[in-house]
């Protein structure tokens, strides 16, 4: 007897035990994976301890950017207007999210450590100009809504720069 | 008695009701047994357990742009999903669900329709169904539909044969070509898949390639046809066209209920309970199967469909005759 018939019989047995296995799925919103340290989500933009604004405006970013979606025009610091830490600061910081791809090169580009990408990727929005962040949106906290993995796992360090600013 | 017209009104609207209630649960079972089967939930965000998700699916395909093509032929455009639906449920009127039971001195009997030739009229039916599918993918006027048509055509016509043949054993040997008869007779003698069980597995073939499910589904294989003869169609004339395949599926699994597993006979729940319950094992088998085997090649199908199946059905009945009559 050909070996074809009960095979396809043994077929059938092993999609039958499947329904008693528990699925794989993750169900997403309940269960959320952690992220691994250096993940890449959402931009941020950084302040010193006395609330001036790391950024200077030199727009290194904005030259660095593969996608180019970061906008920077920058201005002067005024004694009554002082901003940043340096001469100049951004006066205007756009990063259009929907061109970004989260490649991190802003965030080796920056020599002010100003601007870092963060954990937070669920950024999606209803209509293409909300995607469209501006400075106070990039200096807003992010939402931690997604849990961060253990250090312990990961035997790369963190930069210099993310835990001594 | 005679049921009085009036009932047998009652019970069309009902069952019709019932039976496109039962599709809508059955493409809910589907997605979340195919779901287990694959070690994946299937839809589980749609209401608990996900069964609210065929309100979805139908609010979704009643809200969806309805396109023809423009060089489509209208009417029959138009009219050919409906065919198909319509035919694959009123197919259903033959098959007996239940014994017959009278009521408040009214007789209500357990089928909607008994004739002399209750077989022979659902397979007419059923064919008329199969215009639904050709005209509908010719009438598209674009080459996948029409090539998807013309795969289904030939599948259909070649598979029917084998199907009217393998249930050629059981009118011998039920004497009759009703239904109602055959399964009385069931109730007398044994089931008739102890005596037919190569007819039975005949005919479950081959409702499986007139219903174009999976193995022989190539006709709506997406990688090979995009989507066959339901190309063009957007909407609810989709939804149509996926309602007469559910639903032949329905009625092909009550045929084989009928003819091979005694209909609703059973010995201590009521009628169409069993009946419910035997349909149900047979509806679970058609989502098995599909879970499991890839799909056939459109020249291995064939050549099964006459090679293979046409002579077993042929000696099968050939065998049959010469025993009834020896006994």
């Amino acid at each position: 007897m050909s070996p074809q018939p009960l095979d396809t019989l043994k077929g059938f047995g092993v999609t039958f035990r499947q329904i008693f296995q528990k699925p794989i799925t993750q169900q997403y919103p309940e269960y959320k994976r952690p992220l691994y340290p250096r993940f890449r989500g959402r931009h941020r933009l950084w302040r010193h301890e006395n609330g001036l604004e790391k950024c200077v405006g030199c727009s290194l970013c904005a030259a660095a950017c593969p996608a180019d979606c970061i906008r920077v025009v920058p201005a002067e610091n005024t004694p009554d207007n002082r901003v940043s830490a340096g001469e100049r600061y951004a006066r205007i910081y756009e990063i259009n999210l929907s061109r970004c791809i989260f490649c991190g090169y802003c965030e080796l580009a920056c020599p002010f450590d100003a601007i870092t990408l963060e954990q937070e990727f669920e950024i999606s929005e209803y209509s293409r100009d909300d995607l469209i962040y501006t400075k106070d949106m990039l200096l807003a906290e992010p939402i931690k809504r997604v849990p961060v993995a253990d250090k312990e796992l990961y035997d790369t360090p963190e930069p210099y720069w993310k835990e001594h600013s | 008695m005679i049921e009085p017209w009036w009932i047998s009104v009652i019970k069309a609207i009902l069952i019709v009701n019932l039976v496109m209630v039962a599709f809508a649960f059955m493409t809910w079972v589907e997605r979340k047994l195919i779901g287990r089967m694959q070690r994946r939930y299937g839809p589980n965000r749609a209401g608990p357990f996900g069964l609210l998700q065929p309100i979805a699916d139908l609010v979704k395909l009643i809200r969806k742009e309805a396109f023809a093509p423009a060089s489509a032929i209208d009417v029959l455009y138009i009219l050919s999903p409906a065919l198909a639906a319509f035919t694959a449920i009123a197919a259903f009127a033959v098959i007996p669900w239940g014994p017959g039971w009278d009521v408040g001195g009214y007789r209500v009997d357990g089928w909607i329709l008994n004739v002399p030739i209750s077989l022979i009229l659902l397979f007419a039916i059923g064919s008329l169904g199969i215009y639904g599918f050709i005209v509908g993918g010719w009438a598209s006027e674009s080459k996948f539909p029409l090539l998807g048509a013309m795969r289904t055509c030939a599948q259909m016509v070649s598979y029917e044969v084998a199907l009217a043949l393998s249930v050629l054993g059981v009118v011998i040997m039920g004497r009759s070509l009703s239904l109602v008869d055959i399964v009385e007779r069931q109730q007398d003698t044994l089931w008739f898949v102890i005596p037919q069980f190569i007819g039975f597995l005949a005919f479950f073939i081959a409702g499986i390639a007139e219903t174009n499910r999976a193995p022989f589904d190539l006709p709506e294989a997406e990688s090979e046809l995009v989507a066959g003869y339901h190309t063009e169609y957007s909407g609810m004339r989709y939804g149509l066209y996926a309602n007469a395949e559910y639903i032949n599926m329905i009625t092909l699994s009550g045929l084989a209920v009928t003819l091979f597993l005694g209909g609703w006979s059973g010995p201590f729940l009521p009628g169409p309970i069993w009946f419910l319950i035997k349909l149900a094992v047979f509806l679970v088998v058609f989502i098995w199967l599909r879970a499991t085997l890839p799909r056939l090649r459109y020249d291995q199908l064939m050549t099964f469909g006459w090679k293979v199946l046409l002579p077993v059905t042929t000696a099968n009945a050939v065998v049959t005759a010469a025993l009834v009559v020896a006994i």
